[in-house]
């Protein structure tokens, strides 16, 4: 990354009016390093992901180096560096889903999608990911598609799902 | 669905509980806890008010509440005045929404409460509200004695006072080792701090096969922020954080509402109960490290750095957010404290057995008939658990092995069924009590290959600060790997037995030290299958899959 060498991006993409939901949170949070983990919630909720630009905004306003955004950023599973397809699907690899079969769900999808854990398809069309427990062990497997968690699931039936979507 | 189609006012379809104005003669109490609501709990509840309402009944409440722990059978609708819980309440279902009108009506219907072994065996402390309250509306905990107990501390008790309390009840933490609650929130309170001390809760549920904690936030938040209020009368702290999953949003949602609710209702904030005391409590949501359930990479992650814990001492107690002293304790800790302090330490330590007291929230999950949230007193045996709670095994599965403790943790074989579930039992046994997940293993489960799984959790988790962890897990796991596959060797057993302890005495935290328990416990208990997979080039579950033998010859390792 070249947050810290590219002198260019010294102020946000201001045209961009979504900027102003990252600039509120950061006001409220009163521009406190400590505040960084938040912020970085909030442009990733705004935007789908953290681009160089990004941390670079961030870095500035809240008075963090660049080198420990960026390290913070790379740190957390959460945070994806990548834009997102349109629709995410993540497979639960949680006890509870791995014994009850979740391998077979996300080997199937990692065949008829043809991508990684990760991965979107050349469409753009889906993110496939996987999440190390999502809390939903009592309806294991269980698999969320755009925030919504489904259980007790198929393969077969995942894939309907994404035909649906 | 003709019945549903009666206009009714559209805002109270969308948000408001069905409360009628008069006596309530029966309430239908719908589960909204996340393992419902991904059964479509939401649509149950506006169906059961538009059925309520077209029938006429005009003395019956159909209200929103958190889990009430048999998820295995949801969507769940319980009617408490009746005592009765009636399941698989789908949707569309309508058959069976007409059965709860009918039972709300007068008439028979669902199982009773009261005989169901799922229920009779617990003992709820924790979860005494779960499934009684509305979780987004304060009103309903204070109906129920909320907050009473914070009341209680800061106008009758002295910080002392509430600490003897609280080490009198005999808590130790629930979030894994089980250090007293005591002890820890007296070294708080001792240690002098000019510039303020915090507590934290620790709400980085990150034990995959664990959702207690989950639970409780999305069921009785309230519950979770008087407990810290008392923890930071007692210890003399006015600030608190919750540290809450990102993976968990329904959970921050309503723990959000929850703190905005009692702020706003003058329950937390400045002068509470007209007493120089004051508390507030602000979220912090983790992003996905695992690791951050350790107290020091908590805190480092709070403070909006990198989850990596650091060297203990100092412990956080005397030195821990932005280097004051901090109490961190576990969601189920805290909401264990108002119960303790509202019915005394002598009521609390009368439950449980030896020195485990009180009650422990598990949850039941893998091949188990009742999957769902438990809580039962400490001393219990696995097989209660398993068999009389848990209904055994579907499909007439056979039993082979119960996991506790997460990655740290270890499985219990069927000879091991009737030991006692305390603290000091499960440690002896090679174990963990951990935050409470208990999965359960039936013979289509390779032991090896949970072994292997538990090590990919440690190496994908492990934070890379220190060798032992970051290296070592990476070798276990490629040594399981190759058991796995067929192409190990009793030298290669042996590395990885001296390897395993190596991590264990020279890792730096906890999940480093905890990672090869998988690996002993399965061991200790399978060694048989390890022995299966090395010597004789099979897995006797029929889980992995064996690289062609040659293979494993001409790599000149494997075979007999």
């Amino acid at each position: 990354m070249t947050v810290a060498a590219d002198a260019s991006p010294a102020s946000p993409p201001r045209d961009d009016k979504r900027w102003r939901q990252v600039d509120v949170r950061i006001r409220r949070l009163g521009a406190r390093p400590d505040g960084l983990i938040e912020v970085l919630h909030t442009v990733q909720e705004v935007f789908g992901f953290l681009d160089d630009d990004a941390l670079t905004y961030v870095s500035e306003a809240l008075g963090v180096p660049p080198s420990r955004v960026l390290g913070v950023a790379t740190f957390y599973s959460h945070f994806v560096r990548k834009p997102q397809g349109e629709h995410t699907c993540v497979v639960c690899m949680g006890t509870a889903c791995y014994i009850n079969g979740a391998g077979a769900i996300f080997t199937r999808l990692h065949e008829t999608l043809g991508i990684e854990a990760g991965g979107t398809t050349p469409d753009n069309r889906i993110s496939l990911l996987r999440a190390r427990c999502l809390g939903a062990c009592s309806m294991a497997p269980a698999v969320v598609i755009d925030d919504e968690v489904h259980g007790r699931i198929s393969p077969d039936g995942v894939e309907q799902m994404l035909e649906a979507l | 669905m003709s019945e549903a189609a009666t206009p009714t006012p559209a805002r109270r379809r969308r948000q408001d509980p069905l409360i009628p104005s008069g006596t309530v003669r029966a309430s239908a109490h719908v589960c909204m806890a996340a393992g419902c609501l991904s059964m479509q709990a939401d649509t149950v509840f506006d169906s059961l008010c538009d059925r309520v309402t077209a029938r006429g009944l005009t003395d019956v409440a159909v209200k929103r509440v958190g889990c009430l722990g048999l998820c295995a059978a949801g969507p769940l609708v319980a009617v408490p005045e009746q005592g009765r819980i009636y399941d698989h309440v789908g949707a569309l279902d309508d058959a069976a929404l007409d059965g709860v009108v009918d039972g709300l009506a007068g008439g028979e219907g669902g199982r009773p409460i009261a005989t169901d072994p799922f229920f009779s065996h617990q003992v709820k402390v924790v979860l005494e509200h779960c499934g009684q309250i509305d979780p987004e509306r304060v009103e309903d905990y204070v109906a129920i004695g909320g907050y009473e107990s914070l009341t209680k501390a800061v106008t009758t008790m002295s910080p002392a006072e509430v600490l003897g309390e609280v080490t009198r009840s005999g808590i130790r933490g629930r979030g894994g080792a089980g250090y007293p609650t005591g002890l820890k929130w007296t070294t708080v309170a001792k240690t002098e701090s000019p510039h303020g001390k915090y507590v934290v809760c620790n709400g980085d549920e990150g034990d995959p096969g664990a959702f207690m904690d989950r639970s409780v936030l999305e069921s009785s938040p309230q519950q979770v922020l008087e407990g810290m209020a008392i923890a930071g009368y007692a210890v003399g702290a006015s600030q608190g954080y919750v540290y809450v999953r990102a993976e968990y949003p329904l959970a921050v949602k309503r723990l959000t509402t929850a703190i905005r609710q009692a702020e706003h209702a003058g329950l937390l904030g400045p002068r509470i109960a007209d007493t120089s005391f004051g508390f507030e409590v602000e979220i912090r949501i983790g992003a996905g490290a695992f690791v951050c359930g350790e107290e020091t990479a908590l805190i480092a992650s709070i403070e909006g750095g990198r989850g990596t814990p650091r060297p203990r001492p100092p412990y956080p107690a005397a030195s821990g957010l932005w280097g004051k002293p901090t109490l961190i304790n576990n969601v189920e800790t805290l909401a264990s404290i108002p119960a303790i302090i509202g019915r005394g330490a002598e009521w609390y330590s009368s439950i449980g057995s030896g020195k485990s007291l009180g009650t422990k929230v598990f949850a039941l999950a893998g091949a188990v008939v009742n999957t769902g949230l438990i809580e039962v007193p400490l001393g219990l045996t696995l097989r209660e658990i398993v068999f009389d709670i848990g209904g055994g095994l579907p499909g007439g599965g056979k039993f082979k092995a119960v996991q506790t403790g997460g990655p740290s943790g270890g499985c219990m074989p069927e000879s091991l069924l009737d030991m006692s579930v305390d603290y000091e039992s499960l440690a002896q046994a090679g174990s963990i009590m951990g935050s409470g997940g208990m999965i359960v293993m039936d013979q289509g489960t390779c032991m090896v290959d949970v072994a292997k799984f538990f090590m990919d959790f440690c190496r994908e988790e492990s934070c890379g600060k220190c060798v032992p962890c970051r290296v070592g897990t990476t070798q276990m796991y490629r040594l399981l790997d190759r058991i796995t596959r067929g192409l190990s060797s009793r030298d290669e057993l042996a590395e990885l037995e001296s390897l395993a302890a190596m991590v264990r005495d020279t890792s730096l935290c906890g999940l480093g030290q905890g990672s090869p328990n998988p690996v002993f416990s399965t061991l200790r208990y399978f060694r048989d299958e390890y022995m299966a997979h090395i010597d004789d080039h099979v897995c006797p579950a029929g889980v992995c899959t064996m690289e062609p033998r040659e293979a494993a010859l001409a790599a000149g390792e494997g075979g007999r």
